[in-house]
């Protein structure tokens, strides 16, 4: 296959097409734009559905509906329009329908700008609506990967019935990659049986989140909350950089991530063993993979483009084993290598002093 | 003329009475007992007119209790 | 549930056999509805349901239920149905339509959902002349949660949260749905019908059926107003009901045909 230079967003664009989406409706907005305008050209090219919807309010709906006729659908917004999209990500939650959304984030809160960020880590993992559910997020580093989780996350939306959620950042969306693109998968044809089709020879179909009756819907949040945990066992992802013999650790996702692995080779070269965890599914997290590790560092810096997000998952998996320091940068400001070196430099001579190692 | 009449599912019947003031031979009325949700449904009183079958009631109740029969004079002759 | 259906016995008394000329339409399930007894909603469900069965078109009809006292119209028709957020079916409609062109969908919602909190799906669905069917029920309140002002409420009509009577001065005046989207060119069929009397109620199904067939045909959006009773939060009986349609609703809100495509044939 041959590599391609493609930028971040329409990189998503194309893969989502290859992975036989059948359907896109959107809204615009920054840093996400050229994604729905690739589609805009591309979706109607294949005779596949593209709509710009009046509002991300209206996006998630036309996507929820076609969703409900098991098409592949799916969105893409960025802060801002992903807070609109919540209160259909409910009712699609509540539904238990497929679908995909694609989350270029920006600076927050209120409108904010158009520079990276990542402060949606609490949106995506913990709010993304009202009521008992959590979204698959996968958080690409690269457009390659954007590209590679894109290509799998109609199969995982389908699978368990749920939302995925690629988050990348602005500028994962608006950066330039050689990547390679997956084969073209043709759209599917069959539909699931729970999908709206109309009734030809069958009983009705139904698709609602509303259970009056307190039983009835305590039961279809056990069972949801039994899919979940089935997705936070069987779907964590995360890759180790230079972890086998680290003292030192830096957690980071998605771009601050890409920034990590250069400071923790400027480290080495300083002579402090560090090394990345890199979680690439935010929900799940990837607690177990990083619970061994902190159980043998000294230390822990985690570094993100908000005020202290994905920090709070950390701290919670290594429990007081290692002392965790955080690095945000917040606002469209996106932390240097040097800034997460110095922090492992200044956690690893910390550690040193407390060792008697007074140098 | 026809001569008509209709079957009530008396179980779903809201006393509404919709279709008493509807019907144009005022051959319906509300019974004296009471449904199991605790209405007095509509009943047939066929004692002064007789149903035409011509389905006004069907028409405008809400709760879909009626099914309507009708037959030709001529041919229950 | 269990219901005891006392059914007088179909007659069969005579050597003629009796003609079977109404009964409970196909598109339509046996359950009970939760209406207030005089509602109008179970009349217009069954009117929708006799359409649908009229036209032949049940096994390929999907329908998208509102929030509001029609939430659980997917119930009642014995159809494949969704339920949508307040106020989003005409946006979920979409959804269905663009990638089932084949299929015939509708929505059904009432004032607070359609006029209010979904006036912007509403009003760019038509835009955008989705080949949808709206059925839209106006009874001027918010009947669910218990009869508040509905952007329909009529100028000095009491609901709960305008005791004093609606005050157009701060509460703003009542919404006309389809003299608003009948200058659309996208929609096909905008009419009001009214539920006050046997001759309206014919009208009101003659029109769901052109708004249907207007799908059908392809021709564009399609909606019909329907106004509707609501004896519970009027505090009127539900054969007076019709009255205060007559003569409260009426005057605000005239029948009529506010757009007809040309192409449209019954």
């Amino acid at each position: 296959m041959a590599r391609e230079l493609w930028k971040g967003n329409e990189a998503l664009a194309e893969a989502a097409i290859r992975a036989g989406v059948d359907a896109f409706f959107g809204y615009p907005i920054t840093p996400q734009t050229e994604l729905l305008e690739y589609m805009a050209r591309r979706m109607p090219e294949l005779g596949r559905t593209f709509l710009q919807a009046e509002s991300e309010i209206g996006a998630i709906n036309m996507v929820y509906g076609a969703a409900c006729a098991g098409a592949r659908a799916m969105t893409s917004s960025s802060s801002p329009g992903i807070s609109l999209m919540q209160e259909g990500l409910s009712y699609i939650a509540g539904s238990e329908v497929p679908c995909v959304l694609v989350d270029i984030m920006r600076g927050g809160p209120g409108l904010g700008n158009i520079q990276p960020g990542q402060a949606d880590y609490f949106q995506l993992t913990r709010s993304a609506g009202h009521g008992d559910f959590h979204p698959l997020v996968l958080a690409p580093a690269t457009v390659q990967e954007a590209v590679d989780l894109m290509t799998i996350s109609f199969d995982l939306a389908f699978q368990y019935r749920t939302i995925v959620i690629i988050a990348g950042d602005g500028a994962l969306g608006q950066m330039m990659e050689p990547v390679t693109l997956p084969p073209m998968r043709p759209p599917r044809q069959e539909r699931p049986a729970w999908a709206l089709t109309g009734v030809d020879g069958r009983q009705p179909n139904i698709i609602t989140s509303l259970y009056l009756d307190a039983d009835e819907l305590e039961q279809v949040n056990l069972r949801l909350q039994a899919k979940l945990a089935r997705i936070a066992a069987a779907e964590q992802r995360w890759e180790c950089y230079l972890t086998d013999d680290a003292d030192f650790l830096v957690v980071a996702f998605g771009t601050v991530a890409r920034i990590a692995r250069t400071a923790v080779r400027t480290a080495r070269a300083a002579g402090i063993r560090a090394g990345l965890f890199r979680p690439i599914s935010l929900w799940p997290f990837p607690a177990p993979a990083l619970d061994q590790l902190a159980a043998r560092v000294k230390g822990v810096v985690v570094a993100e483009m908000n005020a202290g997000q994905m920090v709070e998952d950390v701290r919670l998996i290594v429990r007081g084993r290692a002392p965790v320091r955080f690095l945000g940068r917040t606002g469209g400001v996106i932390p240097l290598p040097d800034e997460i070196a110095s922090e492992l430099t200044h956690m690893a001579r910390i550690d040193a002093h407390a060792n008697g190692d007074r140098g | 003329m026809t001569r008509g009449t209709v079957t009530i599912q008396s179980d779903r019947c809201k006393s509404c009475g919709l279709c008493i003031q509807a019907c144009p031979q005022h051959v319906l009325a509300f019974a004296e007992e009471f449904n199991l949700r605790g209405y007095r449904p509509v009943q047939l009183d066929e004692r002064e007119h007789h149903c035409t079958g011509c389905g006004v009631c069907a028409l405008v109740c809400p709760d879909v209790v009626f099914t309507v029969y009708r037959q030709p004079l001529r041919r229950a002759a | 549930m269990t219901t005891m259906v006392m059914e007088r016995e179909a007659p069969t008394l005579t050597a003629t056999p009796w003609e079977l000329v109404y009964q409970r339409p196909a598109a339509l399930t046996d359950l009970p509805t939760h209406y207030c007894p005089g509602c109008s909603h179970g009349a217009i469900h069954r009117m929708v349901a006799e359409v649908i069965d009229e036209l032949g078109i049940r096994e390929r009809t999907i329908g998208v239920a509102p929030v509001g006292c029609a939430v659980f119209a997917y119930k009642y028709f014995n159809l494949d149905s969704c339920e949508a957020a307040h106020g989003r079916a005409p946006a979920m409609a979409t959804g269905l339509k663009r990638v089932r062109p084949d299929r015939i969908v509708f929505t059904y919602q009432g004032d607070g959902d359609l006029a209010s909190i979904g006036g912007n799906e509403i009003l760019h669905a038509a835009l955008r002349g989705e080949q949808i069917t709206v059925i839209f029920v106006n009874n001027a309140v918010y009947g669910m949660t218990g009869g508040q002002m509905a952007p329909t409420t009529i100028a000095g009509m009491k609901t709960t949260s305008s005791p004093m009577g609606r005050d157009v001065l701060t509460q703003g005046y009542p919404i006309h749905i389809p003299e608003l989207l009948a200058p659309m060119p996208g929609v096909a069929y905008a009419v009001r019908r009214s539920m006050h009397a046997v001759a309206e109620m014919r009208k009101v199904k003659k029109a769901i059926r052109m708004a249907f067939q207007a799908q059908l045909q392809g021709v564009g959006f399609s909606i019909v107003e329907i106004l509707g009773a609501c004896p519970t939060n009027w505090h009127v009986s539900p054969t007076d009901a019709l009255d205060y349609i007559r003569d409260r609703m009426l005057p605000e809100y005239p029948v009529g045909d506010f757009k007809v495509d040309a192409r449209l044939r019954d």
